[in-house]
């Protein structure tokens, strides 16, 4: 009868904030460490990330890839299941949206392109995480393992695919041919500037709204469809999911779909937003950031949209600190994520109990009186 | 003697344990003499376990003292307690399942840094301690492998190779037949004559008058009263545990069973490893019958109902239910059978019956979630949930009667009624309802009865599986006996008695001339 | 031709080396019931550390010592987090796989100015090959000259510490008291906790044991096998020592020979690079790359045999409050 004492911006914005305060303190004596003045280093960061417009426009361009994958992370936690192959099934995801891209942009308009591309990132998404999702449900293999395992194994596949089939012929790097301008997805700014809007000259592109569609789709899909009760009731309690007649290999099978097609959606905004060709690499580390966005977010739409926003401007600040402080490269950026990761994620239980615990306190010693 | 006071074995000072805000244990003073048998006994959550944790250094008190053989000894982990000459045979066992019986009575003990040398001093004493306590067991034979019974052995020879001198028994009979438990009562017997002192924490009276020598009652984390146990009975232990006079019997028309509406026939079931946990089961329920399923938890009560009710699919055999055949080649999950106008209390509420995490009005619809009543076109109506949550608490009486609390801060009692309320208000033809009243507080208990016996009333057909033989013969009309996996015996309510059954749940009632209904 | 297969076999064993160290840290983590993904950055700390030490100090053996060091300590925090703290062990090990991976560079860019590198190492500053007794003199043995000469002789200090440390891994699990106390730990810890054992300070020393032999196996990539720190040199090492334990069953002989398995068909890549076979075309390098992963989930599937793991793997111990 205890938790019901605790107030909830405690759960919700004390132990974030707390979580959060403690990475960048530490973070700051890393830069301390290595000669640099952490204020400074900060103010640059802040200053990059959203004192002028283009780096706004920046920082919601890198947001807008953490969404998805924070939101990945997020709709198969819900169900119980920890999605570590978010990076693989951006990267596939990409892939989806970059095949739609070459087989149509010399035929059709973007109008037709956009919701096929849409499509074709959450299939190859969806794709990629079938297996391990079929091996979890069907034969009982642990996500986990499998969905690292399909990382590497989607890297792989997609240096044989440039490598042998996809690789443009006119350039040296790894790089397919460039879209024509009607498979990509239009930059922000070209929307907003004539409506007095000023994000510079940024990448962020319409996937972002996309991806706002996204948090909304995946709350209402998770608090108010029967579906998402059927995940949260597995996620918290398998035996009652049987109980209640819940199909619960179905429903990990489905799940695992939907958070890869999200991961898959990376690919718009990579693919069609910002490189207009299919490129390797270019989801690295994206896939892990999502588990530090999910988990700062304490898996909720609103908590992921907000942490995305904080990783794109740490992204996006690291990158404009590293000019005017060079022994400060985008790597701290890095160590901030992973220090949220540990501070929210593994080490969530450090504060939050005795937090908790001084609120239960304090509520029996009122009752008391 | 010389001494006009002999040191006890074992004596506890004003022991206070606190969790939270709850207090577990309250200025507990207990004293055992050496080589007796005592008995600790109270209701569920009284207390008992805290209590028997503490003294095995799993838990600080906050206060008090423990003296072994009249010196305070400073228990402060489960080794200070085996060096004070404690030993304790958990509930729940604690064994190394795929270790050998010698591994894992070696591990904690083992001799020295290398296990060879260790190995065969281990063999040896337990060779010895097999033949002065009459504990034979295979040393290398894999633990879970073994029957119950055995495992339970291999706890005690761990205790006593330890050199226990105090040996404490939590529920120790809660998985072994009567029968089984005779027999560990005559170990204990055997014990107590070399000397070893032994705590018996068990909630049922019949061990505790059979078998100590002394009893204590716990309730509500006091120690509420000492008796010799030649001086007490049943009724005096049964009012102290509870505080009040106990209505042992449920006041109950005669039952008028109307036509049958669920038949299974032959029903079998294999679990995961492929070992048959249901054999060959058939039985038919009546409406307007409670139909009680007696037996020792385990012997596949657990894996009738879940296969009843659509959780499991029957590997052999088939269910008649609304008119319809459901067998291995033609399952319905629970959902459907939901549907069918089937309900279902499982045993296990917080395992089962409820989500923890959600709130009480999204636990109230569990298994009923795909009902058109809660749901629009794509989205759950809430309101709908809300509205009808708050009226069965008030119906049911659930407090606090807020749809909004989190279901882990109603009490068992409270939460064990959103279950079935949930259940019953289905209007469902068939109910199945697994040990409704396991870990809920006496006041409830009366009520839980007092609603089985009006529904049955109402026309509905009841299948009722309880550990609690008070419970079976109190409220049954019809008794069956389930005995590894297989019904074994079915009677008539009047000619239950616990002596019959008991035999039926230990399998040898026909191997017993005495135990032919008169 | 059977050069070639010596060479390939020599080659193997180099890469196998730190497999078979990171595989048998993770055995003694996870036979303890710690779930260990973050052997990457453990491998890639020590590499690190060891590089740098050894590039400051002039030593491979200073070196060693400090990879060991930085190891042990990022597996304390894993400790930290999952047996004080009851955290999920794989969010620690993600939290700590990102950590090291952003820190070295950071470091290393501050220390050395090479853009995250450290300066090559030569000389005593790594572990050097070393010709067994003899090994010239067998050369042309036939047969088994080649082999000891060129498969056997001529490999560093470390590729032999990784393979003694396969039998003594074994010893250690299943002849010691610590041996018994690890398998019972990662099965059920409510009996090694009622029969007086702490099961935080076993589940620490497993711990701690993985991170020595994660030490080694990041200094072997450094200072032995390369001559100096790359930016993220671990490149999925620990994530292919984690598949070559589960494909070995958590069982120490096995589990080299999974990593030899997986080291070979590395080595038959290597080697197979833009080879066109008549009839076939290239060879898919890629395919034979991804083969250990691909293997190792169809054993996870129960496709060829079954994997199954300590029982009480990844889960927290609480002690039950009655």
């Amino acid at each position: 009868m205890n938790q019901a004492k605790v107030p909830v911006w405690v759960n919700i914005a004390l132990i974030p904030l707390l979580n959060i305060t403690l990475a960048f303190v530490i973070s700051g004596l890393v830069i301390y460490a290595i000669g640099q003045n952490p204020i400074e280093a900060a103010g640059y960061m802040i200053y990059g990330a959203f004192g002028y417009s283009e780096g706004v426009g920046y920082t919601l361009y890198y947001a807008t890839n953490f969404i998805f994958t924070g939101l990945a992370v997020c709709v198969a936690f819900k169900a119980g299941l920890f999605n570590i192959g978010g990076e693989g099934q951006a990267y596939i995801g990409g892939l989806g949206v970059g095949l739609v891209c070459l087989a149509l942009d010399h035929s059709m308009p973007f109008i037709v392109i956009a919701p096929l591309a849409i499509i074709g990132a959450a299939v190859f998404g969806a794709a990629w995480a079938y297996v391990p999702a079929y091996l979890q449900a069907r034969r009982g293999s642990h996500i986990v393992i499998t969905t690292i395992m399909f990382n590497f194994i989607a890297s792989s596949l997609m240096v044989y695919l440039m490598v042998n089939w996809l690789k443009g012929t006119q350039n040296m790097s790894l790089n397919s041919r460039t879209f024509e301008q009607n498979a990509w997805m239009p930059y922000l700014h070209t929307l907003l500037t004539p409506l007095g809007i000023d994000i510079g000259d940024s990448p962020v592109n319409l996937s972002f709204f996309w991806a706002l569609l996204c948090c909304f789709g995946v709350w209402l899909l998770i608090w108010h469809t029967r579906w998402g009760y059927q995940l949260r009731t597995l996620g918290t309690n398998p035996t009652a999911a049987k109980y209640a007649g819940i199909d619960t290999a179905k429903v990990t099978i489905w799940v695992m779909l939907v958070s890869g097609a999200l991961a898959g959606f990376v690919g718009l905004n990579e693919i069609m937003g910002v490189n207009h060709s299919l490129l390797l690499n270019f989801a690295a580390g994206y896939g892990f950031t999502g588990i530090a966005v999910a988990l700062m977010g304490r898996n909720h739409p609103v908590g992921i949209f907000l942490a995305a926003i904080l990783f794109g401007a740490l992204y996006q600040g690291g990158a404009e600190v590293s000019f005017d402080m060079p022994q400060i490269t985008p790597d701290i950026v890095v160590v901030v994520q992973g220090l949220v990761i540990l501070f929210s994620g593994a080490l969530e239980h450090m504060f939050k109990d005795r937090i908790e615990g001084f609120f239960i306190r304090r509520a029996a010693a009122a009752q008391e009186k | 003697m010389i001494n006009t006071t002999i040191p006890y074995a074992i004596e506890l000072r004003d022991i206070s344990k606190r969790f939270g805000t709850v207090q577990a244990n309250k200025d507990i003073c207990l004293q055992v003499p050496k080589g007796s048998i005592h008995g600790i006994i109270g209701e569920n959550g009284a207390g008992k376990s805290t209590l028997m944790s503490i003294i095995y250094g799993f838990y600080a008190a906050d206060t008090g003292h423990i003296e072994v053989d009249g010196e305070i000894v400073d228990i402060r982990t489960s080794q200070d307690a085996i060096n004070a000459g404690i030993g304790m045979v958990h509930q729940h066992f604690m064994l190394v399942e795929n270790f050998t019986v010698l591994e894992n009575v070696m591990l904690g003990a083992e001799g020295g840094a290398l296990l060879r040398k260790g190995v065969s001093k281990a063999r040896a004493e337990l060779k010895r301690l097999a033949s002065q306590y009459s504990l034979e067991i295979d040393v290398d034979a894999v633990v879970e492998e073994l029957p119950v019974g055995l495992q339970q052995r291999v706890e005690i020879l761990k205790a006593l190779y330890r050199g226990a001198r105090i040996l404490i028994l939590d529920e120790p009979t809660g998985v072994l037949t009567p029968q089984e438990a005779d027999h560990l009562f005559r170990i204990l017997h055997s014990l107590k004559e070399k000397g070893v002192t032994v705590l018996l924490i068990t909630h049922k009276l019949r061990e505790i008058l059979a078998s100590t020598d002394n009893v204590s009652v716990m309730r509500q984390g006091e120690m509420v009263a000492h008796r010799e146990t030649s001086k007490t009975n049943k009724e005096e232990l049964a009012e102290l545990m509870v505080g009040k006079k106990v209505r042992l019997t449920v006041n109950k028309e005669e039952a008028k069973p109307g036509k049958v509406v669920l038949s299974a026939k032959h029903l079998s079931q294999l679990d995961s490893q492929g070992v048959k946990r249901l054999k060959d089961v058939s039985l038919e329920l009546r409406a307007g019958e409670i139909l009680g399923v007696a037996g020792v938890s385990g012997n596949g009560q657990s894996e009738l109902l879940n296969v009843l009710s659509g959780i499991t699919v029957m590997s052999e055999g088939e269910i008649h239910f609304a008119g319809e055949v459901i067998s291995a080649s033609a399952p319905k999950n629970a959902a459907q059978m939901r549907d069918m106008g089937m309900a279902h209390v499982p045993e296990d509420r917080h395992k089962m019956g409820l989500v923890t995490g959600f709130e009480a009005y999204e636990s109230a619809i569990l298994g009923y979630h795909n009902s058109p009543v809660y749901n629009g076109k794509f989205l759950m109506n809430r309101k709908v949930m809300l509205d009808e949550c708050s009226e069965r608490m008030a119906a049911w009486d659930v407090r606090p009667p807020n749809p909004y609390l989190k279901t882990a801060n109603f009490s068992g009692g409270n939460q064990q009624k959103i279950v079935i309320a949930r259940e019953v208000e289905q209007n469902p033809d068939v109910l199945l309802i697994g040990q409704p009243t396991r870990g809920v507080d006496i006041g409830a208990i009366e009520n839980i009865h007092e609603q089985i016996v009006s529904l049955r009333d109402a026309g509905k057909a009841i299948l009722l599986v309880s550990v609690e033989l008070d419970e079976i013969m109190a409220l049954s009309d019809r008794i069956l006996v389930m005995f590894d996996g297989a019904v074994v015996g079915e009677l008539e309510a009047k000619d239950a008695n616990e002596r019959v059954l008991g035999l039926m749940m230990a399998n040898s009632y026909s191997d017993d001339p005495q135990g032919e209904p008169a | 031709m059977y050069d070639t297969l010596i060479q390939m076999l020599d080659a193997t064993v180099r890469v196998s080396a730190p497999l078979i160290l990171a595989a048998l840290a993770g055995l003694f983590s996870e036979r303890a019931g710690i779930v260990d993904i973050s052997l990457e950055g453990k491998i890639l700390g020590s590499a690190f550390a060891a590089a740098a030490a050894s590039a400051v100090f002039g030593s491979a053996w200073i070196g060693l010592i400090f990879g060991i060091i930085a190891s042990v300590a990022l597996a304390l925090i894993h400790g930290f987090a999952c047996i004080t703290h009851r955290g999920d062990h794989i969010v620690s090990g993600v939290a700590i796989n990102t950590i090291v991976a952003g820190l070295t560079v950071t470091l290393g860019l501050h220390w050395f100015n090479m853009g995250g590198q450290t300066p090559a190492l030569s000389g005593d500053q790594r572990f050097l090959d070393i010709t067994l007794p003899f090994a010239h003199a067998m050369q042309n043995v036939p047969v088994i000259g080649q082999i000891y000469s060129n498969l056997i002789s001529g490999h560093n200090i470390l590729v032999y510490l990784a393979f003694v440390m396969v039998p003594v891994t074994y010893w250690i699990v299943y002849k010691t008291r610590f041996g018994l106390r690890l398998r019972a730990v990662g099965e059920n810890p409510h009996a090694v906790d009622t029969a007086g054992i702490s099961v935080t300070w076993l589940r620490y020393r497993a711990v701690m044991m993985c991170g020595i032999l994660c030490g080694v196996a990041g200094a072997y990539l450094s200072t032995a096998h390369n001559a100096g720190f790359l930016k993220n040199m671990s490149a999925g090492q620990g994530y292919m020592a984690l598949a070559a334990l589960i494909f070995g069953k958590w069982r120490p002989v096995p589990v080299m020979f999974a990593c030899l398995l997986f080291g070979f068909l590395n080595a038959v890549a290597v080697r197979l690079q833009g080879v066109i076979i008549p009839g076939v075309g290239e060879v898919p390098v890629q395919a034979i790359e991804s083969l250990p992963y691909v293997l190792t989930i169809l054993l996870l599937a129960g496709f060829i045999g079954k994997a199954v793991g300590p029982k009480a793997v990844g889960r927290p111990y609480v002690k039950e409050r009655a």
